[in-house]
Order: C-alpha cells, then structure tokens, then sequence
C-alpha cells in the first residue's frame, strides 16, 4: 500500500464544509425556515406602516387558530407515540365531533337568545357529548380496523386507517350533505371583547384558548402523573418489555385512542363556534394541518405538538392575510415537505425510527 | 371426465399455452365493440377501465415493486393531463403571434391558435414531465422511510392539486382552474382517420387497449429485470439490498419515475377522452381510488393490479350509478349512492385489509409472507422494536 496517497492527519480532524453544512442544517435549518415568514412580513410592515400591530394581529390570530390544531395533532402524537400508526381517521373524527357538536345545540336548545350563563352550561354539556362520543368512536375504530393488523406490516393498518377516514367521511355526508353548512353563531365569534397594543381580541380567542389550555393541562398531567399515564409511556417505549412487566398492553392503547378522540371531540365543537360553519370536507384538511403540526413539534412528543399546532396556526394566518387564502393550503404542506427534508425528527423530537 | 382432465392436462404443459390464451383473450377484446353500438355506455365504461388499469399499473409499480407508499398519485394524473391540455389545445391561443404551434396536428386542429401536436407526441411530453415531476416529488423521501413518505408523496399531491385550482401567478396563467381547458384536440394517429368521439367511441377503445397491453409487457419486462429485482429487493430489506450494492438514490428514483409516466400517459389519453382537463379531476380521493385498485388486487401483482383495476372501476362507474343505486330509495333511504362511492371504496379497502390482505390475486412472495409466516417474524420484530 502506498503510504503517499494517504492524507495527512490534520485533514481527517477536520470535518469537511459539507459536514459542516448538512449539520447547522439540521439543527438550524427549521428554525430559518419558519422564522422567515414572520420576520419577512414584520420588516415589511415596519416599512410600509411604521408598526407591527398587522403581524401581531395576525400572529394572535394564529395563535388562537393553533389552539384547535394543538389539540387535534395530541391526537396524532398520543397514537404515533404508542403504535407508530399515522391514525389518518383522526381529523375525521374531528368532523364528527364538530357534527355531534352542532348536534347536540339543537337537542339542548341552544339559540342566539339564550343567556350567558345558560349558554356556558349548554355548551358544557355540548362539550362533554362532543367529547365522549368521539373518544368511544376513536376506541372503536381501533379495536375494528388497528387491532387485528397489529401484527401485520406497517403498510396495513395506515391503510385501514384511510380506508375508515373514507368511511366518516360519507357519514358526514349522509348526516349533513356535502356542502358547508353554516351553524348560528352561539358566542358572537368576531365581537372584540379587548383591544391590547393595537392587538384585537376576540370572542373565538378567549374560547379556544379557554378550551385548549384546560384541557392540554389535564392531559400532560396525567399522562406525566398517574400510574395509568406511566403504563402509557412505558408501552410507547418498548411493548413487550411493559408486557412482561404486568401492564395490559391493548388497554393501554384503547386508552390512548380515548385520550386522543375526547380531545379531537373538543376541539370538534371549538372549531364549530370559531368558524361558524361545518362540513365533511374540514376533518381531511384539519387532519392533515394538524398532522403537519405534531411532525413539526417531534412526533410522539406532547409538549412538541401544541408548539407545532400553535406555530402552524401562525403560519396560516400570515399566509391567509398575505399570499391569499386560496394559497395557505399549498404553503402548509410545502413546510410539511420542507420540515421532512431538514428536521424530520421536529422541533423538541427525538430521531425516530422512521424518520431517522 | 378424465379424458377432458387429461386434456386439459396436456394442454397446461404446452409449451405455448399461456400464449395461446393470451391471443385469444386479446382478439376477444379487440373485437367485441364492433358488437355494441358505436356510443355505447358500455364501451365508455370499458374506456375508463382501461385507463385506469394503466394508471393502476404505474402505482404498482412504486407501491407494490418498490414498497413506497405513494399517497398522491394524483399529481401524476394532473400533469399528464395538462400536457394534453396544454399541448394539444387553443389554451396558449397567443402564442406564435396566435397563429400556433401545429406538429402533426389534424386537420381542424391545424387551424387554430394554440400548442397541437400529434396525441403521440403529446403522450412522449407527458412522460417527460411526469417522470421528472415524479423524482423530484421523491427527491424529500429518500431520507425518509414508512408512512413519512406517504405523507410527504400526499403533501405533493395537495400542493400540486392546489396550483391546479388556483391556475395562476402573478400574470402567467398555467391552467383554467375549475373552468377546465377545453377542448382538447381529438385523438389523431398517423397514417389513420381522425377520430370523432361525437359518432363513435370505439377507437378510443383500442387505443386504450393497445396502451394496456403495452403497459403490461413495459411491467413484466420491468419486474423481471435488473432494476425491477432491485425495487423488490429495496422492498424487502432495504439495509440488505444496499449491503449487496444496490444503488439506494437511482433505484428509488427510477421507481418514481417509470410509476409517474405510467400515471402521465393514462392522464394525458384521459384528459384527450373527456375532452377537458378540469382541476376538480385531481383530489386527493383519486389517489386513493387508484390504491384501492393496487390494494384489491394484491400489492405487487400485476395480474392482480389489472382485476383490481378493472373491478374498482365497474364498481365506479357501472354498478354504484346504474344498479345499486335505486336501493337506498326502495328503502326509504333519501341520499345518493354516488356520492357516496368513496365511502364504499374505504369500506373495501378496511374489508380487504384485515379478511384478505394479500389482495384477490396475491403475488407469490407476498404470499409466502402473509400466508405462511416467513418474514412476519421480523415484521413484528419491527413493529415491537
């Protein structure tokens, strides 16, 4: 062997400028991206109007918007985080929460009339129904089309789970029809109830984030907390080994799809107040702005999909009141693809299996 | 009754019998429209079909060969389209100073303003720009692996199906949006007569044809070569397939792209069939059609991709609208099956996955290891790592 042609030993110390490169980019590179449109849009406002109360409008705005997808990507999160399963049925059983929602304000008798307090209490129980129904739907669904095929290769049960989306889909229109559906606007959605800093706040804010932070409490509580949340985490981990340690491993996951479906049945009846009007269509577009949301936090991560949920909120508002709203579904996905490309791993994830 | 078996028998060990049915089985089809009016439904239906099993053929190649799961196939279909309907129409009427492009164009496509070629060489553009859609859409997914590559493939196929709606940036307007461009010039071959879909539907029929047959030598040619033994390969282990010095990047691309030409050409003869090419056409649905097809058949069978195919598309376009759907109404029910069709794909898609999930004509390996076990083991050993 030729000694000669062997470098010198400085240069294999040194990791080469394209080494250097790919790895600012993973660590960096999302961060550039997403960061780019706010400040982008904010240098752009402090030239034209001298302030920033246009972005933060729009930002607050996406916050509020992001409360709903936060909840529907924990959703996304929980299951991936215990079976590996993109649960593609979840933004539809969103839908039917939303359904089940608007449903039930008829049965309680729900009008634009009604009080104040009547109103809390009425959408209470709406909520609680919204809730139930789709957390036993979730577990249903489970138990019928993932539970069979958990054995089976990956590709099974995510096509079981599009083939049940399909399903809740042609529910939706049976129950509903298929075009959107306007619902009376119980809580005076777009009424300014403060205006901080030039900053408007609506009715829609302080409900979703009324609904949202509760919630994503109780939930990061328990599963942080109980022994029931423990025994959820230790399945995520490795199956087997929480088997042979005594934990029932399907009712782990039955639990777990129950967790994930009362929050999709919240933010189902959220999402009818904020937005004033239902259709089947919205749980495939919701489910998959929210499934952007969870991979942008790190899935499988909870703290990461109410960040992800809240940042895609931002985006989409930014883009709905700048490029268009008939543009802000092209812009989600391309940072889907574009989160795939730089961080598949997400914002607080772990590298994963799959994406690693 | 021995006699027939022993006969049958003998004729199974020819030499050329699968030869022989095949070249029955082709006259039949070729010549069976001449026995139906020359517009009929059935014939339409038997179109469609047939595109369809193109396009089926294409996803089966990335989905079944290759094992990457592609969940916007309709981008594919989108693109071959428009190259129907941006190369063989008056959509770019101001080009050439509104006189137009015409190479090999009809006579009455000759006379106006636009981009006509010939429908063959509208089919070579839309393979060029499906095969280079199609890398670049899996270009992201390299890295990736399982279901993050049908989400990356479905966020493509939105964004793609997006663009197509929207049909404008800035000034430059790339497509009519829902307002469909059309007319597309009609089917012309050289050296034959125009064909006109107003008095006879029936050369479309064999055109369809000849192009299913082509895709079917294209495939097994594909499945049995290098490359195709490489896609399987990939499939089944792709950290083995590399350690035996299979080129991961090309392998995986070229999977992509021979899918999305196979997607281009149905789509262009489809956009060319309805004369118009409408954004409405490319929603997410269609993907799942399509992979419905795949699915029923038997992922990675080609015979199987084909029943698939055509059963899925009866189901669509003959038994849903035409025979089922007088039911919910003698029952009392007040909704529209066809709107519902969707509903009973998904319902399918569930029923075959968990009662029979290697499809109605299972490809052998496969087979092997959803029947038998080899290779389950270490599927649950992936599932519960």
């Amino acid at each position: 062997m030729n000694v000669a042609t062997l470098p010198p030993q400085e240069e294999i110390r040194t990791t080469p400028v394209s080494e250097r490169l790919r790895k600012f980019f993973s660590a960096y590179g999302l961060w550039i991206v997403l960061l780019g449109l706010p400040v982008f849009y904010g240098i752009k406002d402090l030239q034209d109007e001298g302030d920033l109360s246009r972005l933060g409008n729009n930002l607050f705005a996406g916050l509020s918007n992001g409360a709903i997808w936060a909840l529907i990507a924990l959703g996304y999160t929980l299951v991936y985080g215990i079976i590996e399963l993109i649960n593609f049925a979840h933004g539809d059983v969103f839908m039917i929460g939303s359904f089940v929602a608007v449903g039930m304000w008829g049965t309680v008798g729900l009008a634009l009339t009604t009080g104040t307090l009547g109103l809390i209490a009425g959408l209470l129980v709406t909520l609680i129904v919204a809730m139930v129904v789709c957390g036993t739907m979730n577990v249903m669904i489970e138990r019928v089309a993932y539970r069979p095929l958990r054995s089976a290769p990956k590709l099974a049960p995510l096509i079981t789970a599009v083939g049940f989306s399909f399903i809740l889909q042609n529910v939706g229109i049976v129950w509903l029809g298929s075009s959107q559906k306007g619902v009376p606007d119980l809580i005076k959605a777009q009424h300014v109830l403060v205006s901080v800093a030039g900053i408007d706040i609506h009715n829609s804010d302080v409900l979703a984030l009324a609904v949202t932070a509760p919630l994503v409490f109780l939930l990061t509580t328990f599963v942080n907390h109980s022994r029931s949340g423990k025994a959820m985490r230790a399945t995520a981990q490795d199956p087997e080994a929480a088997r042979l340690m005594g934990i029932n491993v399907d009712t782990t996951i039955s639990l777990t799809f129950l967790l994930g479906g009362l929050l999709a049945g919240a933010a189902g009846l959220v999402y009818a107040l904020y937005q004033t009007n239902v259709w089947y269509f919205q749980g495939f577009t919701a489910g998959l702005i929210a499934f952007t949301a969870a991979v942008m936090g790190g899935i499988g991560n909870l703290k990461g999909a109410v960040i992800g949920g809240l940042i895609i909120g931002c985006i989409q508002q930014i883009s709905d009141n700048r490029i268009g709203a008939q543009w802000t579904p092209a812009v989600v996905f391309a940072y889907l693809v574009l989160i795939m490309v730089f961080r598949p791993q997400g914002l607080v994830g772990e590298e994963t299996r799959e994406a690693g | 009754m021995s006699a027939i078996n022993s006969n049958l028998e003998s004729f199974r060990n020819w030499k050329h019998a699968n030869l022989a049915i095949a070249v029955v089985l082709i006259g039949a089809l070729a010549i069976f429209p001449l026995f139906k009016p020359p517009l009929d439904g059935f014939i339409d239906d038997c179109v469609l079909a047939l595109a369809y099993v193109v396009m089926a053929l294409g996803l089966n190649i990335v989905v079944g060969f290759a094992g990457l799961l592609d969940l916007g196939f309709v981008a594919f279909y989108a693109f071959g389209s428009y190259a129907a309907g941006w190369f063989a129409s008056d959509f770019f009427s101001s080009i050439n100073g509104e006189k137009g492009i015409h190479i090999g164009a009809g006579t009455f496509a000759s006379t106006l303003p636009g981009i006509h070629l010939n429908f063959l060489l509208v089919l070579v553009a839309a393979v060029i720009i499906t095969s280079i859609a199609g890398m670049i859409i899996g270009l992201p997914t390299l890295r990736l692996r399982g279901d993050y590559i049908a989400i990356v493939t479905l966020a493509f196929g939105e964004i793609i199906g997006r663009f197509a709606v929207n049909g404008q940036i800035g000034g430059f307007k790339y497509t009519n949006g829902r307002q469909a461009i059309s007319p597309v010039d009609a089917l012309d071959l050289p050296l034959l007569k125009e064909f006109d879909s107003a008095f006879s539907i029936r050369g479309y029929y064999w055109v369809a044809l000849t192009m299913v047959a082509f895709s079917l030598f294209v495939n097994f040619r594909l499945r049995d070569s290098r490359l195709g033994r490489a896609w399987i390969a990939i499939r089944e282990d792709e950290v083995a397939a590399v350690s035996m010095g299979i080129p991961l990047v090309k392998t995986k691309l070229m999977a992509y792209a021979a899918g999305a030409a196979f997607g281009g050409l149905s789509g262009a003869f489809l956009g060319t069939y309805f004369n118009s090419v409408n954004a409405n056409q490319f929603q997410f649905a269609f993907s799942i059609f399509i992979l419905s097809m795949v699915i029923l058949g038997g992922l990675g069978s080609i015979w199987g991709t084909v029943l698939g195919a055509i059963t899925l598309s009866f189901i669509n376009s003959y038994f849903i609208p035409d025979v089922f759907n007088g039911i919910p109404g003698s029952l009392g029910l007040d909704f529209d099956l066809t709107q519902l069709s969707f509903g009973i794909f998904g319902f399918l898609l569930v029923m075959v996955m968990i009662l029979r999930p290697e499809g109605l004509l299972p490809e052998k390996r496969r087979r092997l290891e959803l029947k038998e076990g080899i290779g389950a083991d270490e599927a649950i050993v992936e599932v519960r790592a």
